[in-house]
Order: structure tokens, then C-alpha cells, then sequence
């Protein structure tokens, strides 16, 4: 109640998982889902979360040969979202803003997974490093 | 009101009465509770902010009152628990101030859904075409609850086509041209059509001006064009009755 | 006329599951002749870009056999978050329902028939309607 006015973020509530197959691919859909049910999100921000989500994974995957995911739940103010990060030790990416450019794929693919996920969530972050790993974390607000 | 009214005095002599003036923050939690409830519900019936500080206010001179009572003569005593009584108040008038205007914008927030959701009806026009008339300024949200709206409407009705109509619209910046082109690309990947109506000259200078490609889009000028292109697409003719002929052929 | 195949999604395909569907659809169009197949997604709740690839790449491989494929109930917030990705499926016919989907179907397969009974250039000539 003292806090009314403050835009601190807080973390309410998380969760961590490890992927290392394919399988977990959906199990962790159906976990971001229900984060984002509790928080009473609406489907079609739901829908772009846990495809921005499923991106990502799938990118773990495929490049990284897996990795591990924190999901939490943040407020900021009256606001509550769902914070995902994504966590691997793959090979990095070299070239971050090309990774990043609609159609730019090393795997013989559409190229779209990170800047796609990008416009599906409301706040995106990526970090890599050559030899050590990839970082994203995305942030989809309630109404955002 | 007055059961309110005694609840509020009872926390704040019963933590008084310990002598211990200074009021640990867990005691405060309660009192602030309460006052937290009463100036929401102030807030929501539309009281005034000077009525929901005055509440509180006239709590204090109360408690001034019965203080002054049970202190008799010992003034310093007084002066000391005044001073308490004035801190806490302070502190509490201020919750009340924030706890009154998050009210005030929950019902402001409350009544933007409402608006939004009033303001975007879908209209079934015809067997399988939809209409939604557009009204005032057009923003992200709103963009999104439109969008939506209209799709699950095609969804419900099995409508293959949906006219959407901004001639209610006052302006379209770039970011209302690329929302109406995401809905009309989104209605096309489930298999149905869009076409927009209402473009006003303004509309469409701007949109040039701006560099906005709608050439993808099917644009037309009236609501009453839009529906004749549905129908030439679905087939349909709409003919004058002929006054009936002699001879049939 | 050949026969139309119905391929209803009822769960979230994990990437096997998909890639299986795949061959399986392939071989069952070759099999059975079939003109036209109609994949239905109303159940399907999320589609991000492996599964537009699956369903992009079924409607090819179904048309070098010589087979229609139409993807029909694409969920609204599929639809608007697969737009926003940036996923069109660019080749792939869609309708809004089975009823509808398959209608689309008979019309194209009755314009390709039509195109191939009119070796002349004959536009008007085994057009029923
Ligand atoms: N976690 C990761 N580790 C290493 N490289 C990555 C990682 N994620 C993405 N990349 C690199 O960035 C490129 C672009 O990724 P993006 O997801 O946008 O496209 P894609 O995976 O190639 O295709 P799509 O996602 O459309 O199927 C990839 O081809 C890959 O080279
Ligand atoms: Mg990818």
C-alpha cells in the first residue's frame, strides 16, 4: 500500500526450467501459459507471448542445444506482465543486428524468429557472446 | 457512515492509549487500511476531495477532543501526544489523497474500456458481410479491441467479407495506416476479405503525404461503394423491380 | 472429380510430430489420388514459424502432386500474431471454415479441370456454369 506511485518493478513469482528436447518445447508453452492466464491476460496477447516464447526455444535448440528459461511474473505500478530469459552456453552470434534483421538465417530458414518475437512482445533484450552464449529476455506487459 | 466513522476512532485511541506515541508501522497498517477502503469508495460515489480530507480531518479534532479530556492538567503530556496525533494524521491524510485519486482512475480506466467497447459494434449487413463503422481518434489499444472485434465477428458469422468504415475517423497518422493494413492482412490470412470505406479527401491526401502504401488495400470512398464492390464479389445483384411485362420470354 | 482429404490438428504438433504429419499427408495424397486437402487449424492455438513452415511446405509438395491444399479456422489471434511475426504463408489458400474451404476447393479444381479440357485456348468451352 506504501508503495502506490512508485514504478519499481517487482518480481511476484518464478519459475525455472531446463530444455534440452524438443518435447520440452510444448510442456514449457503450456507453463508460460498458465503464468499468463493467472495474471488474467487477454488471448491475443497471450497468443503472441507464447509464440515469441516458442521462438526462442526453438532457437535454444536448434543452436545452442539447449539451454534454461526463468519465467516470472513483474509488476510494475498497476501493471503486471510475464518476464521470460533465455539462457544458453551455444556458440554466441557474431553479428547481433544482422541476427536480428528479418530474413537473416544460418539455418536455412525463414529468418524470422528474433526480429519477429521482437514485435510480438513489448520490451525485447539480447546479449551474446562468441564462444560463451545468447541471452534474450522479453518482457510482454498485461495490455501491452 | 457512522459505524465507519467509530471503527476508524477506536484503532486510533486503541494504539494510543499504550502511550507509546510513537506508532510502530505495523499498527499503522490497519488504520491506513481502513481510511484506504473508505476514500475509494468515497472516490467511486463522487465525493469531493475536500469532503473525503475533511472525513478525516474532523476524525482528528474527535480524537484532539477526547485526548484533551484524559490529560487533565499535565500540558506537556498534551503538547507531546498533540504533536503524535498531528504526525500520524499527516501521514494518513496523504494516503487518503492517493488512495482517493487511484480511485478517481480506476473509474476513469473502467470507463475508457467500456467506451472502447461501445464505440467499435459490428454490423451484419448482409449474409456474409459485416460492417464496422469507426468513431473518433483511433489509438493502439483501441486499434487492437477493433481488430479483434472484427475478426472474431467473421469467425462467429462465417462473413467473408468486413467493411471498415473511418470516414468517422478524424485523422490517420502512420501508425492508425499500418494498424488498418495489419487488420486487413489478418482478415485475408483467415480466408476472409476487408475492404475500407469512408476515406475522406483529407484522409487520403495525408495518406499520400505520409507515404503510406495501401495499395494492397481495397479502399473505396462510401460505406454505399464498399458494399456494392462486396456484392459484385460475392455475386450478388441488386436490380430495380420491372414493372411485369406482358410477355414473359 | 478425385477425393479431398481432411486433416484436422486437434494438439499442439511438437517438431517430430509435425514433420511426421508431413510425410504421412504426402503419401496419403499420392495414394489416394486426391485433388484437394484441407488441413483444419481451428484447434490449433499457436503457430509460430516451424509450423508455418510445416503447413507452407505441405501445400507445396501437395501441389507438385497435383493436389489443392486450402488451411481453414485459423484461430483471430493466430491470425493477427502470425501477421505480426511477419508470416504470411505466402502459397497457401485459407478459408474460414471446412463448408467454405471446401468450396474453394471445387471451384479451383473445376477451373484446373476446365483449363485442361480446353486444349484450343477455348475459355468458354467445358465451363458448366
Ligand atoms: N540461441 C542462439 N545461439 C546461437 N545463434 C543463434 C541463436 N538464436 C539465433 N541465432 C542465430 O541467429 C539467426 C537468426 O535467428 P532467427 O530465429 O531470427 O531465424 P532462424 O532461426 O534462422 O529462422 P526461423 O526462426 O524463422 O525458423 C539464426 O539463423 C542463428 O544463426
Ligand atoms: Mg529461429
Amino acid at each position: 500500500m506504501r508503495h502506490t506511485g512508485t514504478t519499481m518493478l517487482v518480481v511476484l513469482n518464478k519459475d525455472a526450467y531446463s530444455i534440452q528436447r524438443e518435447q520440452d518445447v510444448i510442456l514449457f508453452r503450456n507453463r508460460v501459459k498458465e503464468f499468463a492466464v493467472r495474471i488474467g491476460m487477454g488471448v491475443v496477447n497471450q497468443t503472441k507471448l507464447i509464440t515469441a516464447a516458442s521462438e526462442l526455444v526453438r532457437n535454444m535448440l536448434r543452436y545452442a542445444n539447449g539451454g534454461d528459461v526463468l519465467i516470472e511474473v513483474i509488476t510494475r505500478g498497476r501493471e503486471n506482465g510475464i518476464r521470460l530469459t533465455f539462457k544458453d552456453q551455444g556458440p554466441g552470434i557474431p553479428d547481433i543486428k544482422q541476427a536480428m534483421q528479418d530474413g537473416f538465417s544460418t539455418g536455412r530458414s525463414l529468418g524470422l524468429g528474433l526480429p519477429g518475437t521482437k514485435r510480438l512482445v513489448s520490451e525485447f533484450d539480447i546479449k551474446s557472446t562468441v564462444g560463451v552464449g545468447t541471452t534474450v529476455t522479453i518482457v510482454k506487459w498485461k495490455n501491452g | 457512515m457512522r459505524e465507519q466513522s467509530e471503527g476508524i476512532v477506536n484503532l486510533v485511541v486503541d494504539n494510543l492509549n499504550e502511550q507509546t506515541i510513537q506508532l510502530d508501522p505495523y499498527a499503522l497498517e490497519p488504520i491506513q487500511e481502513y481510511l484506504a477502503g473508505i476514500s475509494i469508495s468515497r472516490a467511486r460515489h463522487g465525493f469531493s476531495p475536500r469532503e473525503t480530507s475533511f472525513y478525516v480531518l474532523s476524525l482528528k479534532n474527535a480524537i484532539l477532543d477526547v485526548q484533551e479530556e484524559s490529560a487533565g492538567s499535565d500540558i506537556a503530556a498534551l503538547y507531546e501526544s498533540t504533536r503524535a496525533l498531528n504526525r500520524l494524521f499527516d501521514e494518513l491524510s496523504t494516503n487518503t489523497f492517493e488512495t482517493f485519486i487511484k480511485g478517481r482512475e480506476d473509474v476513469i480506466l473502467r470507463q475508457t474500456d467500456e467506451i472502447s467497447e461501445i464505440s467499435t459494434p459490428v454490423i451484419r449487413v448482409w449474409d456474409q458481410i459485416l460492417a464496422m463503422p469507426l468513431i473518433g481518434t483511433l489509438d493502439s489499444a483501441r486499434t487492437q479491441t477493433v481488430m479483434e472485434n472484427l475478426l472474431q465477428s467473421i469467425v462467429d458469422t462465417g462473413s467473408e467479407i468486413a467493411i471498415l468504415d473511418i470516414s468517422g475517423v478524424p485523422a490517420v497518422d502512420s501508425l492508425v495506416a499500418q494498424h488498418l493494413i495489419k487488420t486487413v492482412s489478418a482478415t485475408r490470412l483467415m480466408g476472409a476479405e476487408c475492404i475500407i470505406s469512408g476515406i475522406r479527401p483529407e484522409i487520403a491526401q495525408t495518406v499520400v503525404q505520409l507515404g503510406i502504401d495501401l495499395s494492397q488495400v481495397v479502399t473505396k470512398a462510401t460505406l454505399a461503394s464498399a458494399l456494392k464492390h462486396a456484392f459484385g464479389m460475392l455475386k450478388l445483384e441488386v436490380r430495380k423491380t420491372q414493372p411485369p411485362k406482358p410477355f414473359m420470354i | 472429380m478425385g477425393p479431398f482429404l481432411l486433416v484436422t490438428i486437434q494438439v499442439d504438433l511438437y517438431d517430430r510430430l509435425a514433420l511426421m504429419l508431413e510425410s504421412d499427408l504426402v503419401q496419403a495424397i499420392s495414394k489416394s489420388g486426391a485433388q484437394g486437402v484441407l488441413i483444419d487449424i481451428s484447434a490449433v492455438s499457436i503457430v509460430d514459424s516451424f509450423m508455418g513452415r510445416i503447413i507452407g511446405n505441405i501445400a507445396s509438395m501437395a501441389r507438385l502432386l497435383d493436389a489443392h491444399t486450402v488451411v481453414v479456422g485459423m484461430q483471430p489471434a493466430v491470425a493477427i500474431t502470425l501477421i505480426e511475426l511477419g508470416l504470411t504463408l505466402p502459397g497457401v489458400q485459407t478459408a474460414l471454415n471446412v463448408e467454405k474451404g471446401m468450396q474453394l476447393l471445387q471451384s479451383r479444381i473445376r477451373v484446373a479441370d476446365s483449363e485442361e479440357d480446353a486444349p484450343h485456348g477455348d475459355d468458354d468451352a467445358g465451363s458448366p456454369e
